[in-house]
């Protein structure tokens, strides 16, 4: 096989989640009333941002085989604090932003530590501890309100040069200064090869457990980002349960549909981000078609299950059939 | 050898695992630029010997010396540290990482805290090379590797890491001639560039061509040691025998005349692990698949239960071909097939499911009308069952994962016995339980033939053959290499067919006991 052949291979996924956000987006786009202004892109932008945000925290858990079911509860929670913090001269919204992102940061490790140390399953300990988010976060927040330093809204929400949208660009940042350095360090290398094979990660004498351990914790960290943005598109702070929830499964969706396998070990960060705005996309084109909203659950699903399935196929080229239930 | 001081020493090395003693005092010397050889049989405590030398478990008692100075590795990371890598037999390769990644795994270069690629590239590229697989591309998946090129990765990886001890574990097992020859140069130039090398293997040959000390392991501990070449094949075999016979078996009958096989298979292959295996079963048999772990016993067995895709030749039941697509069509009464699974705990039972669901599972289509479970029937047959099996639970609505693991293989046995099935296939049922329920188990099997049944039983224990069946094909490389038939089964001629060895030492042996 040729060099290039080998590197297609591993961005299979990520290239298919691209081309199938590009077919939504062209077909999302041409069918808009207003076209492909820039104005239109902002507006998908900011939206898609957030799913993106949270969806790259899912992607590092589910990675070492794990789920993580608080993503979109510390979303939750990290949106009504900075509502309270990040707010008045530069320094103190400096100080907010610092102490929102270190609560995300602090809601991953403990997360990470009662999976890796708790020997807890990650499937019901994120169920509990995202319980525990939201309850602070409704502490917060008991009614929406809040507010935002407005600048530094208005300038990470807004345009650069008049068409590049910023939140796109600080998607692009965090992408550069978090996954990039995670999937080329070795903790990072580890929490691959502990989601594809525990075992044989052990063996080899790979620190699994710091590994994972740093992908839980970047996972608060990139879920309190996605919260810092809500928070700078809306101005407020909401304790919003079903939201945070639909963030959550919507995170998985969008992993899913970006190529990152629920096995681990297997995908990557930017096929997640492609799928979030894919998934959003699909979301919008009812809109642009005029069809009822009513229709959007149904629709989102049934093109979820379509890119899902593709991924089964590999199931009929087993020939022992016990491999089917490892 | 001569008076080279030891460069790695293990001393008065213990291990159990629960009641059963896998090491006992046991002692090796290993020296720089030599290759060691390790035999001995099945469960002689060859594999939990070098688990402890590689730091995958911690030995009960003992001590180990490098170089002079004590050393314990409290996992394989600390053990790689000091210089001890093993290739394991069960790979420990990560499946969805590439070659590359797999090969600097433990250590991956780094510039600026981020793994350098370029330097990785590098790294694995001269690895592979020095293993002589350059064939193989550093960016490969090893998930898309066959089994023999995974080999090479994993003995790669090991060279990468630049040991001064170097285990091989059955790593040429999965090997193809060239590979073993290209690997066989490889080890001798680590023996020249002087490297220890530890080398496990069933293959008399290889250990002929390669060797130059050689111990035997024998019970858990080391009964001889000797300089390669001055034993002859049969001495080995000699000392690799000597288990003492602790089971009671059940008397066998008078050979049964040969009646129409109720189970056999024509030519058999599936993948690479099987190939063209021809046999047969009669009612009344008890038929033993013999030879080392993983010659393609398992793999036999799942075949005829209907589990693996695309085998060739043909099954016959009662003399007529069948299909098996699934388990289903196995144990249902056309065919009538149960087959008691290796692992109890995931294969056998669900264990927090109470004893009584878990002996109805296999049966419920007997047990239920219209889709309806007949509850009195149920209860008669589960009880004549826990009789017939002498079953030792506080109830039967208690979870199967409570009871002892004797009684646990009693209940997996007994659930298929609920179907009264004619052909039964045991895969090594008497693995980790007590010899009170092991002898049990002896005659539970002896009386099932009686009534008719075709046993076909697969043991890694030789005694067991020897007590309990009527005859054994000894399997090796997927192939049926040798039949034992009545009182041809020693434990001479399974262990000289299990090593594959052709010649006078295989057949002196077959003499002696005819």
């Amino acid at each position: 096989m040729k060099e290039w052949r080998y590197w297609l291979a591993e961005q299979r996924g990520t290239l298919l989640a691209f081309g199938i956000f590009i077919v939504m987006f062209a077909i999302y786009s041409a069918n808009h009333p207003a076209g492909f202004t820039a104005n239109v892109v902002q507006t998908a932008a900011n939206k898609g941002v957030l799913l993106a945000f949270v969806a790259m925290a899912q992607t590092l858990v589910v990675i070492t085989a794990g789920i993580d079911l608080s993503v979109g509860m510390i979303f939750t929670l990290t949106n009504c604090m900075a509502s309270w913090l990040v707010i008045g001269t530069g320094l103190e919204t400096a100080f907010g932003v610092v102490a929102v992102l270190g609560t995300g940061v602090i809601c991953g490790a403990v997360n990470g530590a009662i999976v890796i140390y708790g020997r807890l399953q990650p499937i019901v300990a994120t169920i509990a501890t995202g319980a525990v988010y939201f309850g602070l976060a409704l502490l917060l927040r008991p009614v929406p309100g809040g507010s935002v330093n407005e600048d530094l809204a208005d300038f990470l929400t807004g345009r650069f040069f008049g068409f590049v949208p910023a939140s796109l660009m600080a998607l692009f940042v965090v992408v550069l200064i978090v996954w990039v350095p995670f999937s080329r360090s070795e903790l990072g290398r580890a929490a691959y090869a502990a989601g594809s094979s525990e075992t044989a990660a052990y063996m080899s004498g790979v620190p699994i457990r710091r590994g994972k351990f740093l992908a839980y914790t970047l996972a608060g960290l990139l879920a309190a980002i996605g919260g810092l943005f809500l928070t700078f598109f809306t101005y407020t702070g909401e304790a919003a349960y079903a939201s945070g929830n639909a963030y959550t499964l919507f995170s998985i969706a969008a992993v899913v549909l970006g190529g990152v396998s629920l096995f681990g070990g297997k995908g990557s960060a930017i096929g997640a981000i492609f799928g979030a705005l894919a998934f959003r996309t699909i979301g919008d084109l009812l809109f642009v078609f005029d069809f009822d909203p009513l229709w959007q659950p149904l629709f989102q699903g049934v093109i979820l299950l379509i890119a899902v399935s593709l991924g089964a196929f590999a199931l009929f080229r087993v020939r022992n059939r016990l491999e089917w239930f490892l | 050898m001569d008076g080279a001081a030891p460069l790695f020493r293990m001393e008065g090395i213990s291990k159990r695992y629960g009641g059963v003693r896998a090491l006992e005092k046991a002692d090796l010397t290993v020296t720089a630029g030599s290759i060691h050889a390790i035999l001995g049989e099945n469960g002689a405590g060859k594999s939990t010997l070098i688990k402890v030398m590689a730091g995958v478990v911690a030995p009960d008692e003992g001590n180990m010396t490098l170089e002079g100075r004590d050393v314990t590795f409290a996992s394989p990371a600390a053990a790689n540290h000091a210089g001890i890598v093993c290739i394991f037999q069960e790979l420990s390769l990560i499946p969805e990482l590439s070659v590359a990644d797999n090969i600097v795994i433990s250590d991956p270069p780094k510039r600026f805290g981020m793994i350098d690629r370029k330097a990785q590239r590098r790294i694995a590229e001269e690895a592979l090379a020095r293993a002589g697989a350059s064939d193989i591309h550093p960016l490969a998946l090893v998930k898309d590797l066959p089994l023999s090129r995974r080999q090479m990765v994993e003995i790669a990886k090991a060279l990468a890491r630049k040991p001064r001890i170097l285990i091989l574990d059955e790593a040429t097992s999965a090997l193809t001639a060239a590979d073993v020859a290209k690997i066989f140069g490889v080890l001798k130039r680590l023996r020249e560039q002087g490297l220890a090398l530890l080398y496990i293997s069933h293959r008399m040959n290889e250990i002929a061509e390669l060797a130059d000390q050689c111990t035997v392991f024998r019970n858990g501990r080391n009964v001889a040691s000797y300089a390669a070449g001055s034993k002859t094949d049969n001495e080995v075999v000699e000392l690799m025998i000597g288990r003492e016979y602790s089971h009671i078996f059940p008397p066998k009958p008078a050979r049964p005349q040969a009646g129409t096989p109720v189970l056999e298979a024509r030519d058999l292959s599936w993948s690479d692990r099987l190939d063209k295996i021809s046999l047969s079963v009669a009612a009344g048999e008890v038929v033993g698949l013999g030879g080392l772990d993983g010659q393609g016993q398992r793999e036999l067995l799942l075949a005829f239960f209907g589990v693996l895709r695309g085998l060739s030749g043909q099954i016959l039941v009662d003399g007529k071909p069948v299909s098996i697509a699934s388990p289903s069509t196995a144990s249902d009464d056309r065919v009538g097939m149960a087959l008691i699974p290796e692992d109890r705990k995931t294969e056998g039972l669900m264990l927090p499911m109470t004893v009584r669901e878990n002996l109805s599972f296999a049966a419920l289509d007997r047990l239920s009308k219209a889709g309806v479970i007949d509850r009195g029937a149920e209860q008669r047959l589960i009880d004549d069952m826990v009789g017939l099996l002498a079953i030792k639970t506080a109830g039967l609505d208690i979870p199967v994962g409570a009871l002892s693991g004797g009684n646990q293989q009693k209940v997996v046995i007994a659930k298929w016995l609920m179907r009264q099935p004619r052909i039964i296939l045991l895969n090594d049922p008497t693995r980790g339980i007590d010899v009170g329920t092991k002898q049990e188990l002896y005659q539970l099997m002896r009386k099932l033939a009686d009534a008719g049944a075709a046993i076909l039983f697969y043991s890694t224990d030789y005694d067991e053959l020897i007590g309990c069946c009527d005859r054994v094909l000894v399997l090796y490389d997927g192939a049926v290499k040798r039949e034992l038939i009545g009182a041809e089964i020693t434990e001479r001629a399974l262990i000289a067919s299990a090593l594959n060895i052709h010649g006078d030492d295989a057949r002196a042996g077959q003499g002696e006991s005819a």
